[in-house]
């Protein structure tokens, strides 16, 4: 081998060894891009699959008549203003005889939610004859026990780390050893609004919020986006006033969320004195915010329809607006539907514009209306996360889940209307 | 009459006018005698027309009433309140009008002025029936419109044209929605801003550097003036989206790089959707993940190594929001780099170059232009980023280039400023505007730069 070719030897092989860093690179970025990618939805599943179950107790609530219909008449009224705390009080106070404390006593009632005091009532109001019987009842357990019912090893922590005193542990214990706790389906989840409470706390009140939201959103940004979109690529003039326009819906692309919040803020509310925390103004807001994506999606599908079409409707005697209503609406509706899923689903997920709105409220009702006070599910999202109680972080993630859940749908409709109805021209 | 009966009972009458105009033309081109010709226009554009009539004046009413009723009803309100007012009413009459507008007849506080229960209970009453009065009066000025436009209906009436330009118009109007938000923008932001900037000089704001928006509340209060130096907002913002770029940037040009040349399509096909899930996941998610996993980890992590990190450091929010951006990079680079022409980089490998020199030294120089737009897009959505660092950044104005601190943004400043109490004349809530503005303008900029950046230096193939 002479020298040179020794050299070049040399050389390639640096080169091949500097090739094979940088294809190392290129795979080391993209696998960074999807492990982060996973970590999120695996964090989030990890931290939330546990909110789908609550914790639930069984108790031999005796319905004394003493306590419940002191007077016997079975009036309405009557039962439900009767302490329904105090039967199930004296129920635990059954189950654990030795305890007579008052104060212990107010303790262990901190085992069952509030909520199934509310429960009892309408059961006893629809089952009249149970007055004076006893039943027993799987009640839903307070958010604390249902807490350490899901992390095991807190038990083993401090007193003062672990949210129950030693006591309660002791209580608790014993309800497990008898078999009388039990997971279930956290049906309130799926079933009830906010709350202060963590196991009381749904996340109804923020789908249906949601929904109304993009309804408004839909019907306002879809119409208006569409026929801006006709009007910008079929119709319009070149000029300097439709140029004007294009770089308007370019910027408004552009323009960070909160600043359209800003605007709803000082016009809708400040100028128009539109309810506050309302979803129709959340989603006047949200439109605005949609109108430049689904404007630009319908651009982009009308210009995918061959010049063939225009000039075959044209000839045949069409004016402009039949061909555009007879021919290239028709057939760039698959292209613009798309498009506008896609924006929906970035308005499903927007929630900075509402901050600034009012729709950050805590609202214990399931709205019913578009005026109602509401709130979104991204921001039932943030408004868990800020709160300190423990119950209340995997309820966060779980939302996360749903609002993911819905997201993929809408998105998992997009791919398929994209795939079933696009022509390729 | 509600609104929903309205509404059906609108889309009745918008079928039968619309019914009423075509059959009518129909009549008439049945009727023409042997050898005059028909109507000018096909009989659907009669019907047509004349749903137009009724359904434009009618919607434009509508429009105007929703405006203009609240200030209709707080008329009538003052005009009740006044005609009925006595000693028992204490207070300004601004205020008794709010008061009667949130007091609900049917469920009242004990121990409510009974004439507020009657003023609400008038309000109330007065509210739904101006509906009622105002829906009919609006079908009634349609219906006439429509009948005019049906009278009309003639043979020298080209409806076509009428309504072709009819609905160009209504384009035009859709297409203007974008110049009017735009405008809405800027007026709006510039209103509040300039009355922020009465109270607060203008380079004060600029060029200050204690922030701490606390104003007093009551006129006696001791408390602080509040500080509207707007320096460590916009030093964090910058820190924060330095660090996002620190990871963003290399990881989302990398994959690009990877994808357009190295990867098998079989492969681009399963990696590049899983970035576009990374592009579809809402912020309020990241916030999440920023906080609950990130923050906590690096926190740990640090402790663990003997030198300490805030829970709300600038590295976490960062870090995620670098994450978010990641495919925005990405996708936006791989559009460039593809658009490279393949006799490019075959020039190239015919010159004895390998791929990655290829890549270096030929791809990436003719794709920068369009690559340094990118990342300027980029910088400018992590400038506007909210939920990110709401969730994860501070609130506390820390001026420090330490990435282990806790630092604000000017977005966390404009969200903690305009949640919960308001009151439109002090310094404090008008602050958020004036930061609204700024960050308006930068971010403006940017997209304009990286605009004129992709169009100046756009090499121009074939």
């Amino acid at each position: 081998m002479t020298d040179v070719t020794k050299l070049i030897q040399a050389s390639l092989e640096k080169r091949h060894n500097a090739e094979k860093r940088f294809q190392f690179y290129g795979i080391l970025g993209i696998s960074l891009a999807v492990l982060f990618l996973f970590v999120i939805l695996i964090s989030i599943i990890n931290e939330g699959k546990n909110a789908f179950k609550s914790t639930y107790i069984k108790l031999d609530i005796n319905f004394e008549e003493k306590i419940v219909d002191p007077e016997g008449l079975r009036n309405i009224d009557d039962l439900k203003f009767a302490n329904y705390k105090k039967l199930i009080t004296s129920s635990l106070k059954n189950y654990f005889p030795e305890v007579s404390d008052k104060k212990e006593l107010r303790s262990l009632g901190e085992f069952i939610s509030s909520s199934e005091e509310q429960n009892l009532m309408n059961f006893i109001i629809s089952n009249n004859d149970y007055i004076g019987n006893s039943k027993s009842f799987w009640l839903l357990a307070s958010s604390t026990i249902d807490v350490i019912h899901k992390n095991p090893d807190m038990q083993n922590l401090s007193e003062d780390d672990r949210l129950i005193t030693d006591r309660q542990l002791g209580w608790f214990k014993s309800f497990e050893k008898n078999g009388d706790i039990k997971f279930g389906l956290n049906k309130n989840f799926f079933l009830k609004a906010d709350s202060t409470e963590p196991e009381q706390a749904g996340i109804l009140g923020s789908v249906i919020g949601t929904f109304f939201t993009l309804f408004i959103t839909l019907i306002l940004s879809f119409p208006i986006a569409v026929a801006a979109g006709v009007f910008l690529e079929e119709l319009a003039p070149k000029n300097k006033f439709t140029d004007f326009i294009e770089v308007n819906i370019n910027n408004l692309a552009a323009v960070p969320s909160i600043i359209f919040g800003l605007l709803g803020l000082a016009i809708f509310l400040n100028v128009m004195h539109l309810p506050r925390s309302a979803p129709v103004v959340g989603g006047m807001v949200l439109a605005l915010m949609t109108l430049p994506t689904i404007i630009i999606a319908t651009r982009a599908s009308l210009k995918a329809v061959p010049p063939s079409i225009r000039e075959a409707a044209i000839g045949l005697g069409a004016t402009k607006f039949q061909t555009v209503n007879h021919h290239l609406l028709p057939l760039s509706l698959p292209g613009i539907l798309t498009g506008t899923i896609l924006g929906m689903s970035r308005a499903l997920g927007e929630s900075a514009p509402l901050l600034m709105i009012g729709m950050v409220a805590f609202i214990v009702d399931v709205p019913g209306s578009f005026t109602d006070s509401a709130t979104v599910l991204p921001i039932q999202i943030y408004l868990w996360k800020s709160t300190a109680a423990r119950g209340f972080l995997e309820l966060t993630a779980a939302g996360v889940m749903v609002l993911l859940t819905f997201l993929i749908l809408m998105n998992g409709l997009a791919v398929y209307i994209r795939q079933r109805f696009e022509t390729k021209w | 009459m509600g609104f929903w009966s309205f509404f059906t009972l609108l889309c009745l009458i918008g079928f039968y006018v619309n019914w009423y105009g075509t059959t009518k033309a129909l009549r008439l081109n049945a009727n023409i005698s042997e050898g005059g010709s028909k109507l000018p226009s096909l009989p659907s554009y009669y019907g047509t027309h004349s749903f137009l009539w009724l359904i434009i004046p009618v919607i434009t009413f509508l429009i105007i009433w929703f405006f203009f009723k609240p200030y209709i009803m707080d008329f009538f309100l003052n005009k009740y309140i006044s005609l009925n007012m006595d000693d028992s009413f204490t207070g300004d009459p601004s205020m008794l009008i709010d008061t009667v507008k949130a007091t609900d007849p049917e469920n009242v506080f004990p121990g409510t002025n009974p004439l507020i229960i009657e003023s609400a209970k008038y309000y109330n009453q007065l509210y739904l029936s101006s509906d009622s009065y105002v829906f009919i009066s609006i079908l009634i000025l349609g219906l006439i419109f429509s009948f005019t436009s049906i009278k009309r209906i003639s043979f020298s009436f080209q409806a076509r044209q009428a309504v072709e330009q009819s609905n160009v118009n209504l384009l035009i109007i859709c297409s203007v929605i974008a110049i009017i938000t735009t405008v809405g923008i800027v007026f709006s932001l510039i209103f509040e801003a300039v009355r922020f900037f009465e109270k607060i000089p203008f380079f004060d704001f600029l060029f200050g550097l204690v922030w701490s928006p606390q104003t007093a509340i009551r006129e006696d209060q001791i408390a602080s003036q509040g500080a509207f130096g707007a320096i460590p907002i916009f030093a964090g913002t910058l820190l924060i989206t330095l660090v996002a770029m620190f990871v963003a940037i290399p990881v989302g040009l990398l994959s690009a790089i990877y994808l357009s040349d190295y990867a098998r399509p079989s492969v681009r096909k399963v990696l590049k959707p899983l970035l576009e899930i990374l592009a579809g996941i809402p912020t309020v998610v990241y916030g999440f993940f920023a906080a609950i996993t990130v923050g906590p980890f690096l926190k740990d992590f640090a402790q663990h190594f003997g030198f300490s990190v805030a829970s709300e450091s600038a590295l976490a929010a960062g870090g995620v929001m670098g994450i978010m951006i990641i495919p925005f990079i990405s996708s936006l680079s791989d559009d460039v780099i593809n658009a490279v022409p393949m006799s490019l980089r075959d020039g190239s490998y015919a010159m004895g170059a390998t791929k990655s020199e290829t890549i270096k030294k030929v791809v990436l120089p003719a794709a920068l232009p369009g690559i340094v737009g990118a990342i300027l897009l980029a910088v400018s959505r992590a400038i506007g980023e909210t939920m990110i660092v709401v969730m994860a950044a501070g609130v506390a104005a820390n001026l420090t280039a330490n990435p282990f601190e806790s630092v604000t943004t000017v977005t966390v400043q404009i969200v903690t400023l305009l949640v919960g109490d308001q009151e439109f004349d002090s310094a404090k809530t008008l602050a958020a505007f004036a930061l609204g503005i700024t960050l308006f303008f930068i971010t403006l900029l940017l997209n304009l730069l990286a605009l004129k950046i992709v169009r100046k230096y756009r090499e121009v193939y074939d």
